[in-house]
């Protein structure tokens, strides 16, 4: 199967944005690769707007930041406590579906897409709705900007400081979490650096905290201003010098990059384009824009080995289907139970290092579940299935409401597709080029399913039932967990 | 509208799904697959963090119940092992397997620079990694990878459940998950998979991995739900989650299936506030389970093949709190259930309540040379390369 015109498009979209919409298929097919870039370019320009889920600012102060320092201090009693756990996760379920609402239907796709990868990148996991929702806001903000803008905000978001230790990183008591982690995962990589660069890191980061209103604060007091060594330089340093000292070193460069590549290219990293991405990277003083670019408009972006291979992740996944098709979710329950069943919820990554990707997302049973998504969408089906508890900060009463909630709601169906649009959409295609079109339009792999086989499950008792059905078919399919 | 599409094959029927067979049952034919006897391994995780002083109550110890004031069990209300250890009340079947020389206590089992997240923790247990280290696959997963090397099976290691814990997630296989054979079986009994996956050619890595784990997935459904049916427990089990899941390992454990590892998780144990209530529910809950279990085993004869044993992330602060509960803690005791135990009864010193480090208990066993005794000495498996380095044995089994 030659690579046409329209799958080097649908694979742009699939890799810098969350897929192809239907109505836009045919569009595909004349478009040039580098107008579409442009057009995400230009679409994803514009500041975004703050994903806010507390019901206002002094709610937010109340339910989001207050509580950490009145438990710390224990000044509230447990039930009290308990209720505005409760509520930061009940936000934090909103911001989940909130986003992902913005990463189906927002025009800045781009950013949005690059959002989700920083997301992974800067791994967070904490309960707290408030601090959540502005490291959200800082990522968003600068996913196309500077990486030593977002580097150095996310560094200093209460939610990474509280998730990372720094608020107890004293100058009588180093904890050394958080510069081990901006070292190992967020900058270096591994084996970049030693155990005494760590100690030394974390004596220049002490005195990083935040403050009863959310704002990340310097407190002298607390802060080590001795002088210390860390990869190879020597002075009074803090932890914005640490972090300049960081950015100065081209493996940050090397080790965003590669991740960037495997991410948004292919798993298997081609080490010669990833240094010359690199040096243009660091040349360019680490343009996040600049360096998209670099991997979006060059040919070998289009290569056949790097099409149609890479497992889409959950949210990949779901946002994939929910963007190809235009529809209503009735639940948003489901859309949360589906992540957790498929084992990636936002905001809740496995740890620090973030979601491994690649295969880890596929076993016997998440398979299945996926499989099995595009009917429980359009078909009336209950999802029948009851996740473990998880005693950590949310995940067991959510998965039990969630449960109830589904077996109530799912009798109107979980999602009300429009599928008029969608038969427009192939309206002036011939009934005997109707399924090639349509797999081509769904499927990005070089592995089809048969013709054939195809024919033997679609409904023929009319052009939309057969669009339709073709489509679910298509996206019940190992090759549709890829793009 | 064919977007219905479950077509459930019947059950005698079964032979039409066999296009995938010869080369699946030719793996159980390999003799190595089974050891002697066939030895299995039920793994219980107790979800959330049991409290194990509660568990197993020290009580002849003053700082237990000066710390524990409102929480602590007294001696008369505890199960007495010897004259210092007693079990919760609620673990009255436990009681009868200790007296019965079915079950052993390991006290005071962690690992060196304890974690107090529930997650971080169960990942640690789970995959065996440091503290400050970072591994996406499990040690039953591991275990997977080096005795399942060319069987593709994943029946080696089943999970009760809906989702695939890490532990039994392998760089190369992975366990199983289903909560319920029938179930399985007809979720992935569908004509249109079983149709796509015939249809497959091999391809390009990803997408063959993507068909193979479907094929196994297929083929597993078919031999579980046939192997549940062989000889199904005739036992009666308590009509509770973790009842039905024994009473399905059971059945499981009486047929021919080559399952090495059964996984099954009890919880929340994640007891803040009114701990009593809810330890003893639970405790109930796992007390009736396992009573029904290991009678069916005994009453099968397949006792002395089993071991079951129960662990939990971390066990909880020696002080109550004020809600009548605990917080997160450290080391933890684990259980030790079978016909073939070597010890028996309090296998170690209960935990030194004197000698605490900010209020929570010194580990004194690894956990991972609970796991290298059980890989090696039970499953007849290479535990250095499964744990990635030599554990000292335990004499246990």
């Amino acid at each position: 199967m030659p690579i046409t015109n329209r799958l080097k498009n649908q694979h742009l979209l699939w890799r810098s944005a969350f897929g192809p919409m239907a109505e836009n298929v045919a569009e595909l097919d004349t478009l040039s690769q580098k107008q579409l870039w442009n057009l995400l370019v230009k679409t994803s320009a514009n500041t975004p707007d703050k994903i806010e889920v507390a019901q206002n600012l002094a709610d937010g102060l109340v339910t989001g930041i207050k509580d950490v320092v009145d438990l710390q201090k224990k000044e509230l009693d447990k039930a009290q406590a308990k209720k505005r756990r409760e509520q930061s996760r009940d936000d934090l379920k909103n911001l989940n579906i909130r986003w992902l609402d913005e990463m189906i239907n927002s025009e800045a796709q781009l950013r949005e897409k690059l959002s989700l990868f920083w997301h992974g990148h800067f791994a967070c996991r904490v309960i707290n709705s408030y601090f959540q929702q502005e490291l959200l806001h800082i990522i968003r903000s600068n996913a196309l900007g500077n990486f030593k803008d977002l580097l150095r905000e996310v560094s200093k978001s209460p939610a990474m400081i509280q998730f990372l230790n720094n608020q107890q990183n004293r100058k009588q008591h180093p904890n050394e979490n958080f510069a081990r982690e901006v070292m190992e995962l967020f900058t270096l990589g591994r084996g970049n650096y030693t155990e005494n660069d760590i100690k030394e890191a974390a004596r220049a980061f002490t005195g990083w905290g935040f403050n009863a209103g959310g704002e990340f604060v310097f407190r002298k007091f607390a802060h080590d201003d001795g002088s210390k060594t860390v990869l190879g330089k020597t002075g009074n340093f803090n932890g914005d010098d640490i972090i300049d000292i960081l950015l100065e070193q081209k493996q940050t460069a090397v080790y965003i990059t590669k991740k960037i590549y495997k991410f948004f290219v292919n798993e298997n990293a081609d080490n010669e384009k990833v240094e010359w991405l690199a040096n243009r990277f660091y040349q360019n003083g680490y343009d996040i824009k600049k360096l998209l670019e670099d991997i979006f408009t060059n040919d070998w972006f289009y290569a056949e080995k790097n099409m149609g291979n890479k497992i889409k992740s959950p949210i990949e996944l779901l946002a994939g289907i929910r963007r190809f098709l235009p529809m209503q979710m009735e639940n948003d329950q489901a859309q949360l139970l589906f992540q957790r069943t498929l084992g990636q919820i936002l905001f809740y990554p496995p740890n620090v290092a973030g979601w491994p990707g690649g295969k880890t997302w596929i076993d016997s049973s998440t398979l299945m579940v996926r499989l099995r998504i595009p009917q429980l969408l359009s078909a009336n089906e209950i999802l029948n299935i009851r996740p473990k508890d998880d005693d950590d900060v949310m995940m067991g009463q959510m998965a039990e409401a969630a449960l109830k909630k589904i077996k109530t709601a799912t009798k109107g169906g979980t999602a009300n597709i429009e599928w008029s649009l969608v038969t427009k959409a192939f309206a002036a295609v011939t009934r005997e080029n109707l399924l090639a079109k349509i797999s081509e339009s769904v499927l990005q792999t070089k592995s089809k399913v048969s013709t054939n086989l195809l024919n033997k499950y679609v409904n023929n008792e009319s052009r939309e039932n057969y669009i339709k059905s073709a489509i679910i078919n298509l996206m019940c399919t190992p090759e549709y967990q890829l793009c | 509208m064919v977007i219905k599409r479950k077509e459930f094959l019947q059950i005698g029927s079964l032979a039409t799904a066999s296009f995938m067979m010869p080369k699946f049952l030719k793996a159980f034919e390999k003799p190595a697959m089974v050891p002697p006897g066939n030895k299995v391994v039920v793994v219980v995780q107790l979800g959330g963090g049991n409290d194990g002083l509660n568990t197993v109550i020290p009580v002849r110890n003053d700082i237990y119940y000066r710390e524990r004031p409102k929480l602590g069990i007294t001696k008369d209300k505890s199960l007495l092992l010897t004259d210092e250890v007693g079990l919760n009340p609620a673990l009255e079947a436990f009681k009868g397997l200790y007296d019965d020389g079915s079950l052993a206590i390991m006290n005071g089992v962690g690992y060196p620079n304890p974690d107090r997240s529930h997650f971080r923790s169960m990942d640690i247990w789970h995959s065996t990694s440091e503290s400050n280290q970072y591994v996406n696959t499990g040690w039953i997963g591991r275990y997977l990878d080096a005795q399942c090397n060319g069987c593709d099976k994943p029946t080696h290691a089943l999970e009760i459940d809906d989702v695939l814990s890490l532990a039994l997630k392998g760089e190369q296989s992975k366990g199983l998950a289903f909560k319920d054979p029938k179930r399985l079986y007809n979720s992935s009994n569908e004509k249109y998979y079983k149709e796509i996956n015939a249809d497959h050619q091999k391809g390009e890595e990803t997408i063959d991995y993507l068909y193979k784990t479907m094929s196994e997935t297929l083929s597993s459904a078919d031999y579980i739900f046939k192997q549940s049916k062989l000889h199904p427990s005739n036992q009666t089990y308590p009509a509770t989650n973790l009842g039905k899941d024994l009473q399905t390992i059971a059945s499981l454990i009486f047929s021919d299936i080559n399952t090495k590892v059964y996984y099954v998780t009890l919880g929340s144990f994640d007891t803040h506030v009114n701990q009593e209530a809810q330890q003893k529910r639970l405790f109930t809950e796992l007390n009736d389970a396992v009573k029904a279990f290991t009678a069916d085993l005994k009453k099968n004869n397949r006792f002395t093949d089993v071991l079951m044993m129960t662990f939990s992330e971390f066990g909880r602060r020696v002080a109550q709190n004020a809600s009548g509960g605990t917080d997160h803690g450290t080391a933890n005791n684990m259980f030790f259930i079978g016909g073939g135990l070597k010890q028996k009864g309090v296998l170690n010193a209960m935990p030194d309540l004197s000698d605490l480090n900010e209020g929570d208990l010194k580990y004194k066993v690894d956990f991972k040379n609970v796991y290298a005794t059980v890989l090696n000495k039970w499953l007849g498996a290479d535990d250095k390369i499964i744990l990635g380095k030599k554990f000292e044995m335990l004499n246990f089994i």
